[in-house]
């Protein structure tokens, strides 16, 4: 903070920046609550829309659409995000111990967090496909009978979490591991020389030490559920019926195959509203531009 | 085999059995775009089988696909660029110097990194709409520079941070300029951050999907919104799409392989440092 010379010219750093979010998320924020409130189909020109008042909110609550996509929603998160804690933190715990080669795989597991959601979807839509997939030829071979994963109402929410989890598992992997590995290490041999075993260090010193890496990494995986989009998009587009319709496809639904631009917007409200009641979480939990204590 | 070794067999084992699971996936999608339509609708799946380059040729020289390549290559490097140069900017003002509406930026810049693009997606149609930004590959542009500069911003804040601050002071009393202290001396030393985050906001940029299939027409299209029509319009041709497919990932693929070490420092830079 000792750098304060010319007033004027800082602004001229924070400014083109600012100007842009401003532009580009801000005001289309605000534009999101004030389309909330009008009645305005794809189509026909900004004029002619009528308002509603809170029309749009009264209505979403006996929607049975939206609530429909909300407990798919709620569903979804709730597997994805404990399966991957779980796999990726064991997991973490499992492989701690720096092994030759360790760089090369740990490449490889990144891999499936890189590459775009739409190929995600298109490379399990293959695999799931019910006659040309693989996955229904080795299930034949070990003797089950082929599976309708994505035609079918009950396997298809499911198909989409295997996939979210081959996705985002690593990531919880990668961020535990670096939790771990930053742990100071005498720590943990002092409990070992103090006669813990694997189990009493790992639950009892090291899983303790990086909670707030876990807390961090469960809220971020909270918060990406709800934007979770692309995939489900190429992989079922929401079907069978409604049993993959996440809130975030729903959203674009309502506003580009139903047209309905307002009613679109009050449930993004919604949403929003979610999201920026998690994010508040993490902020109080890890501000990452918070000041640093001298 | 005494303890040790076993431990560490299992251990490899394990990596091994987690990498080819990671892998397998798109393994499975580059060797289904070298197959020809005979080995694609054979009732066992083939592992050895002569590659074709058929598909690849069906879609880079038909249906407008080189076209779209290139709205992704401009759009991606294009909105890249220049949300690196601003992000920045504004990153070094907020770690080194106090303004009126700071503590509004930092918060604000939090806070929208959060928010669900599908929230997004109404309201950006309807301005861009009325700003005659739609279809352009500009309208597009500025959108992914807007939606990356928050975590470009506390991502190169994080990197500002650990410069020592008497480098700049020592800097502006031989007389430089602000925007000299920044280039001079705080831009050489930052370009690991630059790397991590030019890595990040290219591939979002490359990646996007719902943004690029609302504010695209058929000249401005990505590639993402380019496959998932094809995947819709004329029933599954697998070869071909997964073909599209495979081009798509061979940037994020490339970047993988030489810049891991940026990546996991990107991924874990919110939540271990904290």
């Amino acid at each position: 903070m000792a750098l304060k010379k010319s007033f004027l010219g800082t602004y001229m750093f924070v400014v083109p920046a600012g100007f842009i979010m401003a532009l580009g998320l801000l005001y289309p924020l605000v534009m999101a609550f004030q389309l909330s409130f009008f009645d305005w189909g794809m189509g026909t020109p900004w004029e002619s829309r009528e308002s509603m008042g809170v029309g749009w909110f009264v209505y979403m609550l006996s929607d049975k659409a939206v609530w429909e996509s909300f407990w798919v929603t709620l569903r979804f998160g709730f597997w994805v995000v404990s399966i991957e804690m779980i796999i990726g933190t064991l997991l973490a715990l499992l492989l701690e111990k720096p092994i030759r080669g360790a760089s090369i795989f740990r490449t490889m597991f990144i891999l499936p967090l890189m590459i775009s959601p739409v190929v995600v979807g298109l490379i399990w839509r293959y695999l799931f496909d019910a006659r040309a997939g693989m996955i229904n030829y080795y299930l034949g071979v070990i003797g089950i009978k082929p599976v309708l994963w994505l035609a079918s109402p009950e396997m298809a929410l499911t198909s989409l979490i295997i996939s979210d989890i081959w996705q985002w598992t690593p990531f919880i992997f990668i961020i535990v591991l670096a939790g771990l590995q930053a742990l100071p290490s005498e720590v943990v041999e002092a409990s070992r020389i103090d006669g813990a075993n694997w189990w009493q260090s790992t639950l009892l010193v090291k899983l303790p030490m990086i909670k707030t890496v876990l807390l961090i990494a469960l809220l971020m995986r909270i918060i990406d559920v709800y934007k979770v989009v692309e995939v489900v998009f190429i992989l079922t587009f929401g079907g069978p019926g409604r049993s993959t319709e996440l809130l975030a496809l729903h959203i674009y639904k309502t506003a580009f195959t139903a047209q309905q631009l307002g009613y679109a917007s009050a449930i993004s409200i919604l949403l929003l509203a979610i999201v920026t009641l998690l994010s508040i979480l993490v902020l109080a939990f890890a501000n990452p531009m918070k000041e640093q204590k001298e | 085999m005494n303890r040790d070794s076993a431990r560490i067999f299992g251990h490899y084992s394990l990596v091994v059995v987690l990498a080819m699971i990671c892998v397998g996936p798109i393994y499975v999608m580059i060797m289904t775009s070298l197959k020809d339509e005979v080995l694609m609708f054979s009732k066992t799946p083939v592992w050895f089988f002569f590659p074709t380059l058929s598909n690849y040729h069906d879609v880079l020289f038909g249906e407008n696909f080189l076209r779209y390549l290139i709205n992704s290559i401009v759009i991606g490097l294009g909105s890249t660029i220049v949300c690196l140069a601003l992000g920045g900017l504004a990153a070094y003002a907020i770690a080194r110097k106090e303004f009126f509406g700071r503590g509004f930026f930092i918060y604000a810049t939090l806070l929208i990194r959060m928010v669900p693009p599908a929230v997004m997606a109404v309201p950006i149609f309807a301005l861009w709409g009325m700003w005659e930004l739609d279809q352009e590959r500009m309208g597009l542009s500025f959108f992914y520079i807007a939606m990356n500069l928050p975590f470009t911003v506390w991502l190169l804040y994080s990197f500002v941070q650990q410069i020592p601050v008497e480098l700049e002071e020592a800097a502006i009393v031989d007389g430089a300029t602000q925007f000299q202290v920044f280039y001079k001396v705080i831009f050489p030393l930052m370009k690991s951050g630059y790397a991590v985050a030019a890595i990040f906001t290219f591939r979002i940029a490359w990646n996007e999907f719902l943004l690029a299939l609302i504010l695209t027409d058929r000249y401005s299209r990505t590639m993402p919104v380019a496959i998932s029509l094809f995947l819709t319009d004329e029933g599954v041709e697998w070869g071909r799409i997964m073909a599209m497919g495979s081009l798509l990932v061979i940037p994020p693929l490339v970047l993988t392989f030489f810049a891991a070490r940026h990546i996991i420092q990107g991924l874990t830079a919110g939540a271990v440092k904290g």
